[in-house]
Protein backbone atom coordinates (compact mmCIF):
# COMPACT_ATOMS: atom_id res chain seq x y z
CA UNK A 1 0.00 0.00 0.00
CA UNK A 2 1.00 3.40 -0.86
CA UNK A 3 3.44 4.52 2.64
CA UNK A 4 2.67 8.50 3.38
CA UNK A 5 3.68 10.18 6.59
CA UNK A 6 2.99 13.62 7.37
CA UNK A 7 5.99 13.89 10.22
CA UNK A 8 9.66 12.65 9.54
CA UNK A 9 10.22 8.82 11.10
CA UNK A 10 12.98 8.65 13.16
CA UNK A 11 15.31 6.12 12.29
CA UNK A 12 17.93 6.15 14.64
CA UNK A 13 18.61 7.61 18.37
CA UNK A 14 21.73 9.00 19.82
CA UNK A 15 21.02 8.78 23.25
CA UNK A 16 17.32 9.74 23.53
CA UNK A 17 17.57 12.01 20.80
CA UNK A 18 15.97 11.02 17.57
CA UNK A 19 17.72 10.86 14.42
CA UNK A 20 15.15 10.94 11.56
CA UNK A 21 15.81 10.22 8.07
CA UNK A 22 15.09 14.09 6.51
CA UNK A 23 17.53 14.92 9.24
CA UNK A 24 20.21 12.25 7.90
CA UNK A 25 19.86 13.71 4.17
CA UNK A 26 20.33 17.09 5.92
CA UNK A 27 23.41 16.22 7.14
CA UNK A 28 24.24 15.13 3.95
CA UNK A 29 23.08 18.36 2.14
CA UNK A 30 25.71 20.11 4.45
CA UNK A 31 28.40 18.08 3.86
CA UNK A 32 27.64 18.14 -0.69
CA UNK A 33 27.63 22.55 0.02
CA UNK A 34 30.82 22.46 2.41
CA UNK A 35 32.61 20.18 0.34
CA UNK A 36 31.68 22.31 -3.19
CA UNK A 37 32.70 25.46 -1.01
CA UNK A 38 35.76 23.94 0.53
CA UNK A 39 36.97 22.92 -3.24
CA UNK A 40 36.41 25.91 -5.50
CA UNK A 41 38.30 27.90 -2.57
CA UNK A 42 41.18 26.18 -1.99
CA UNK A 43 43.27 26.98 -4.77
CA UNK A 44 41.90 30.04 -5.96
CA UNK A 45 42.98 31.82 -9.18
CA UNK A 46 42.73 35.25 -10.79
CA UNK A 47 42.39 33.54 -13.89
CA UNK A 48 39.64 30.70 -13.35
CA UNK A 49 39.62 27.41 -15.34
CA UNK A 50 37.33 24.59 -15.09
CA UNK A 51 35.45 23.69 -12.19
CA UNK A 52 36.37 27.54 -10.61
CA UNK A 53 34.83 29.11 -13.76
CA UNK A 54 31.13 26.58 -13.91
CA UNK A 55 30.94 27.81 -10.00
CA UNK A 56 32.01 31.55 -10.83
CA UNK A 57 28.81 31.31 -13.71
CA UNK A 58 26.66 30.13 -10.49
CA UNK A 59 27.63 32.94 -8.04
CA UNK A 60 27.60 35.34 -10.70
CA UNK A 61 24.25 34.65 -12.00
CA UNK A 62 22.53 35.05 -8.63
CA UNK A 63 24.33 38.00 -7.77
CA UNK A 64 23.68 39.89 -11.29
CA UNK A 65 19.88 38.34 -10.62
CA UNK A 66 19.51 39.21 -6.60
CA UNK A 67 20.55 42.97 -7.67
CA UNK A 68 18.12 43.17 -9.98
CA UNK A 69 15.97 42.55 -6.92
CA UNK A 70 17.37 44.33 -4.12
CA UNK A 71 19.40 47.31 -5.37
CA UNK A 72 22.44 48.58 -3.92
CA UNK A 73 21.83 46.43 -0.14
CA UNK A 74 23.03 43.52 -2.23
CA UNK A 75 26.45 43.22 -1.07
CA UNK A 76 24.92 43.04 2.36
CA UNK A 77 22.40 40.41 1.85
CA UNK A 78 23.98 38.15 -0.49
CA UNK A 79 25.65 35.86 1.53
CA UNK A 80 22.82 34.86 3.71
CA UNK A 81 20.35 35.24 0.20
CA UNK A 82 22.71 33.10 -1.76
CA UNK A 83 23.16 30.56 1.00
CA UNK A 84 19.48 29.92 1.60
CA UNK A 85 18.60 29.64 -1.96
CA UNK A 86 21.57 26.48 -2.49
CA UNK A 87 20.91 24.89 0.60
CA UNK A 88 17.07 24.98 -0.41
CA UNK A 89 17.82 23.77 -3.90
CA UNK A 90 19.98 20.73 -3.12
CA UNK A 91 17.52 19.96 -0.29
CA UNK A 92 14.21 20.06 -3.36
CA UNK A 93 16.78 18.30 -5.48
CA UNK A 94 18.19 15.27 -3.44
CA UNK A 95 14.56 14.90 -2.26
CA UNK A 96 14.27 13.24 -6.17
CA UNK A 97 17.43 10.73 -6.62
CA UNK A 98 16.43 7.02 -6.79
CA UNK A 99 16.10 5.57 -3.30
CA UNK A 100 15.12 8.48 -1.13
CA UNK A 101 11.47 7.39 0.18
CA UNK A 102 11.39 4.61 -1.52
CA UNK A 103 15.02 2.37 0.37
CA UNK A 104 13.90 1.72 3.77
CA UNK A 105 13.06 -1.11 6.42
CA UNK A 106 9.70 -2.54 8.68
CA UNK A 107 9.21 -1.48 12.01
CA UNK A 108 6.45 -3.54 13.87
CA UNK A 109 4.59 -1.17 16.45
CA UNK A 110 3.83 -2.97 19.98
CA UNK A 111 1.79 -1.35 21.85
CA UNK A 112 1.66 -3.05 25.10
CA UNK A 113 -1.19 -0.53 27.14
CA UNK A 114 -3.83 -1.36 24.63
CA UNK A 115 -3.41 -5.46 25.26
CA UNK A 116 -3.48 -4.81 29.51
CA UNK A 117 -7.03 -2.21 29.36
CA UNK A 118 -8.60 -4.86 26.53
CA UNK A 119 -7.83 -7.89 29.12
CA UNK A 120 -8.83 -6.16 31.98
CA UNK A 121 -12.21 -5.14 29.63
CA UNK A 122 -12.38 -8.69 29.35
CA UNK A 123 -12.31 -9.97 32.99
CA UNK A 124 -15.21 -7.84 33.16
CA UNK A 125 -17.37 -9.00 31.01
CA UNK A 126 -16.85 -12.43 31.53
CA UNK A 127 -20.74 -13.73 31.46
CA UNK A 128 -21.74 -12.17 28.64
CA UNK A 129 -18.94 -10.96 26.25
CA UNK A 130 -17.02 -13.85 25.33
CA UNK A 131 -17.41 -12.55 21.53
CA UNK A 132 -16.54 -9.42 22.90
CA UNK A 133 -12.92 -10.42 24.50
CA UNK A 134 -12.11 -12.43 21.24
CA UNK A 135 -12.99 -9.13 19.21
CA UNK A 136 -10.78 -7.19 21.69
CA UNK A 137 -7.83 -9.80 21.60
CA UNK A 138 -9.01 -9.57 17.99
CA UNK A 139 -8.37 -5.77 17.77
CA UNK A 140 -5.45 -5.41 19.94
CA UNK A 141 -3.20 -7.75 17.65
CA UNK A 142 -3.96 -5.69 14.70
CA UNK A 143 -2.68 -2.71 16.23
CA UNK A 144 0.50 -3.63 16.34
CA UNK A 145 0.60 -2.81 12.47
CA UNK A 146 3.52 -3.41 10.52
CA UNK A 147 4.95 -0.08 9.08
CA UNK A 148 7.73 1.18 6.43
CA UNK A 149 9.94 3.31 7.34
CA UNK A 150 11.91 4.97 4.79
CA UNK A 151 15.88 5.21 5.44
CA UNK A 152 15.87 8.87 3.58
CA UNK A 153 14.20 11.51 3.19
CA UNK A 154 13.88 15.03 1.42
CA UNK A 155 15.68 17.56 4.28
CA UNK A 156 12.34 20.43 3.21
CA UNK A 157 9.21 17.96 3.16
CA UNK A 158 10.01 17.89 6.86
CA UNK A 159 7.77 20.47 8.47
CA UNK A 160 10.88 21.27 10.83
CA UNK A 161 13.60 22.08 8.41
CA UNK A 162 10.75 24.54 6.86
CA UNK A 163 10.13 26.18 10.12
CA UNK A 164 13.91 26.36 10.80
CA UNK A 165 14.36 28.33 7.90
CA UNK A 166 11.19 30.29 7.92
CA UNK A 167 12.55 31.20 11.29
CA UNK A 168 16.20 32.48 10.17
CA UNK A 169 14.43 34.46 7.26
CA UNK A 170 12.41 36.16 10.30
CA UNK A 171 15.34 36.78 12.28
CA UNK A 172 17.26 38.11 9.42
CA UNK A 173 14.43 40.41 8.72
CA UNK A 174 14.75 42.13 12.35
CA UNK A 175 18.26 41.81 12.26
CA UNK A 176 18.55 44.18 9.10
CA UNK A 177 16.15 46.11 10.04
CA UNK A 178 17.92 47.08 13.29
CA UNK A 179 21.09 47.07 10.65
CA UNK A 180 20.09 49.47 8.55
CA UNK A 181 17.74 52.08 10.68
CA UNK A 182 18.96 51.45 13.60
CA UNK A 183 16.45 52.22 16.54
CA UNK A 184 14.15 53.80 14.12
CA UNK A 185 12.95 50.19 13.11
CA UNK A 186 11.34 49.75 16.44
CA UNK A 187 8.96 52.84 15.05
CA UNK A 188 7.77 50.81 12.57
CA UNK A 189 6.03 48.59 15.21
CA UNK A 190 5.00 51.28 18.08
CA UNK A 191 4.23 54.07 16.46
CA UNK A 192 1.87 56.45 18.43
CA UNK A 193 2.03 59.81 16.07
CA UNK A 194 -1.71 59.28 15.17
CA UNK A 195 -4.07 56.43 16.12
CA UNK A 196 -3.79 55.12 12.57
CA UNK A 197 -0.54 54.71 12.54
CA UNK A 198 -1.02 52.79 16.03
CA UNK A 199 -2.76 50.17 13.99
CA UNK A 200 -0.42 50.17 11.14
CA UNK A 201 2.42 48.99 13.36
CA UNK A 202 -0.15 46.27 15.26
CA UNK A 203 -0.66 45.14 11.91
CA UNK A 204 2.72 44.76 10.65
CA UNK A 205 3.75 42.74 13.85
CA UNK A 206 0.86 40.39 13.08
CA UNK A 207 1.86 40.40 9.02
CA UNK A 208 5.75 39.74 10.51
CA UNK A 209 4.67 36.82 12.57
CA UNK A 210 2.45 35.24 9.59
CA UNK A 211 5.48 35.37 7.19
CA UNK A 212 6.98 32.50 9.57
CA UNK A 213 3.93 30.71 8.69
CA UNK A 214 3.57 31.52 5.04
CA UNK A 215 7.55 30.72 4.49
CA UNK A 216 7.28 27.48 6.28
CA UNK A 217 4.16 26.15 4.70
CA UNK A 218 5.05 27.32 1.20
CA UNK A 219 7.88 25.59 0.79
CA UNK A 220 6.67 22.21 2.91
CA UNK A 221 3.41 22.52 1.03
CA UNK A 222 5.23 22.43 -2.24
CA UNK A 223 7.98 19.50 -1.36
CA UNK A 224 6.02 17.36 0.41
CA UNK A 225 3.14 17.46 -2.09
CA UNK A 226 5.72 17.25 -5.02
CA UNK A 227 6.86 13.45 -3.21
CA UNK A 228 2.76 12.60 -2.49
CA UNK A 229 2.63 13.03 -6.28
CA UNK A 230 5.40 11.31 -7.59
CA UNK A 231 4.30 8.28 -4.97
CA UNK A 232 0.85 8.28 -6.12
CA UNK A 233 2.20 8.35 -9.95
CA UNK A 234 4.62 5.37 -9.42
CA UNK A 235 1.95 3.47 -7.68
CA UNK A 236 -0.58 3.81 -10.24
CA UNK A 237 1.80 3.49 -13.40
CA UNK A 238 5.40 3.08 -12.44
CA UNK A 239 6.82 3.16 -15.98
CA UNK A 240 6.26 6.14 -17.99
CA UNK A 241 3.80 8.29 -16.15
CA UNK A 242 6.00 9.50 -13.11
CA UNK A 243 8.94 11.33 -16.17
CA UNK A 244 6.87 14.67 -16.39
CA UNK A 245 6.23 14.55 -12.87
CA UNK A 246 10.02 14.42 -12.06
CA UNK A 247 10.53 17.19 -14.47
CA UNK A 248 7.62 19.23 -12.60
CA UNK A 249 9.33 18.59 -9.46
CA UNK A 250 12.28 19.75 -10.70
CA UNK A 251 11.54 22.79 -11.91
CA UNK A 252 9.44 23.43 -8.62
CA UNK A 253 12.37 22.88 -6.73
CA UNK A 254 14.08 25.64 -8.05
CA UNK A 255 11.16 27.77 -8.37
CA UNK A 256 10.60 27.40 -4.42
CA UNK A 257 14.08 27.91 -3.73
CA UNK A 258 14.03 31.36 -5.82
CA UNK A 259 10.71 31.88 -4.33
CA UNK A 260 11.84 31.72 -0.21
CA UNK A 261 15.64 33.60 -1.29
CA UNK A 262 13.78 36.77 -2.79
CA UNK A 263 10.74 37.14 -0.76
CA UNK A 264 13.59 37.20 1.91
CA UNK A 265 15.40 39.80 0.19
CA UNK A 266 11.93 41.99 -0.62
CA UNK A 267 11.16 41.54 2.89
CA UNK A 268 14.04 42.99 4.25
CA UNK A 269 14.36 45.88 1.75
CA UNK A 270 10.42 46.81 2.58
CA UNK A 271 11.14 46.56 6.24
CA UNK A 272 14.53 48.30 6.33
CA UNK A 273 12.55 51.49 3.88
CA UNK A 274 10.26 52.43 6.76
CA UNK A 275 11.37 56.12 7.32
CA UNK A 276 9.33 57.35 10.00
CA UNK B 1 -22.50 9.42 8.33
CA UNK B 2 -19.92 8.24 10.81
CA UNK B 3 -16.27 10.08 10.71
CA UNK B 4 -14.45 8.41 8.21
CA UNK B 5 -17.26 9.35 5.41
CA UNK B 6 -17.13 13.27 6.87
CA UNK B 7 -13.28 12.76 6.46
CA UNK B 8 -12.96 11.40 2.77
CA UNK B 9 -16.14 13.98 1.40
CA UNK B 10 -14.00 16.80 3.39
CA UNK B 11 -10.40 15.81 1.90
CA UNK B 12 -11.99 16.23 -1.44
CA UNK B 13 -14.03 19.31 -0.87
CA UNK B 14 -10.74 21.23 0.85
CA UNK B 15 -8.41 20.54 -1.93
CA UNK B 16 -11.30 21.81 -4.52
CA UNK B 17 -12.26 24.94 -3.19
CA UNK B 18 -8.82 25.89 -1.88
CA UNK B 19 -7.32 25.23 -5.21
CA UNK B 20 -9.77 27.30 -7.41
CA UNK B 21 -9.61 30.27 -6.16
CA UNK B 22 -5.70 30.83 -6.25
CA UNK B 23 -5.89 28.89 -9.66
CA UNK B 24 -7.96 31.84 -10.48
CA UNK B 25 -5.82 34.82 -8.98
CA UNK B 26 -2.89 33.09 -10.95
CA UNK B 27 -4.64 33.71 -13.95
CA UNK B 28 -5.34 36.97 -13.33
CA UNK B 29 -1.93 37.87 -12.93
CA UNK B 30 -0.08 35.94 -15.57
CA UNK B 31 -3.14 37.89 -17.98
CA UNK B 32 -2.10 41.55 -16.37
CA UNK B 33 1.90 40.28 -16.54
CA UNK B 34 1.38 39.60 -20.19
CA UNK B 35 -0.32 42.45 -21.02
CA UNK B 36 2.09 45.03 -19.24
CA UNK B 37 5.19 42.76 -20.96
CA UNK B 38 3.13 43.67 -24.07
CA UNK B 39 2.91 47.46 -23.75
CA UNK B 40 6.10 47.76 -22.47
CA UNK B 41 8.54 44.93 -23.89
CA UNK B 42 11.42 46.89 -22.39
CA UNK B 43 10.76 46.43 -18.89
CA UNK B 44 9.69 42.50 -19.55
CA UNK B 45 12.40 41.12 -16.78
CA UNK B 46 11.38 43.18 -14.44
CA UNK B 47 7.42 42.37 -14.95
CA UNK B 48 8.69 38.38 -15.32
CA UNK B 49 10.27 38.99 -11.56
CA UNK B 50 7.21 40.62 -10.11
CA UNK B 51 5.21 38.20 -11.91
CA UNK B 52 6.64 35.34 -10.20
CA UNK B 53 6.64 37.01 -6.82
CA UNK B 54 3.05 37.75 -7.02
CA UNK B 55 2.21 33.76 -8.16
CA UNK B 56 4.39 32.56 -5.08
CA UNK B 57 2.01 34.71 -2.86
CA UNK B 58 -0.94 33.39 -4.82
CA UNK B 59 0.20 29.69 -4.91
CA UNK B 60 1.46 29.39 -1.11
CA UNK B 61 -2.80 29.72 -0.07
CA UNK B 62 -3.69 26.74 -2.30
CA UNK B 63 -0.47 24.86 -0.94
CA UNK B 64 -2.04 25.58 2.70
CA UNK B 65 -5.05 23.94 1.56
CA UNK B 66 -3.16 21.25 0.18
CA UNK B 67 -1.56 20.28 3.14
CA UNK B 68 -4.42 20.58 5.32
CA UNK B 69 -6.44 17.94 2.82
CA UNK B 70 -3.61 16.04 3.61
CA UNK B 71 -3.24 16.23 7.08
CA UNK B 72 -7.48 14.89 6.95
CA UNK B 73 -6.77 12.54 4.85
CA UNK B 74 -3.72 10.56 6.29
CA UNK B 75 -3.40 11.71 10.36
Amino acid sequence: MLHISLAAEPIAHIGSFPITNSLALTWLVMAILIFLSVAVSRNIKFIPSGFQSIMEVLIDGLHTFFESVVGHQVKMLFPLIASLFLFILVSNWIGLLPGVGTVGFFRTEQPTEVTTSSEAHGEKEQTTGHLEETAEVQAAETESEVEFIPLFRGPTADLNTTIALALVAFGAIQFFGFKLLGKKYTARFVNFKNPIMGFVGLLELVSDVSKVISFAFRLFGNVFAGEVLLSVMAFLMPFVAPMPFLALELFVGFIQALVFSTLTAVFVNVAASHEG
Amino acid sequence: MDANTWKLIMTGATIALGGAVPALAIGLITAKAVEAMGRNPEAAGDVRTSMILGMAFAEAIAIYSLVIALIIKFV
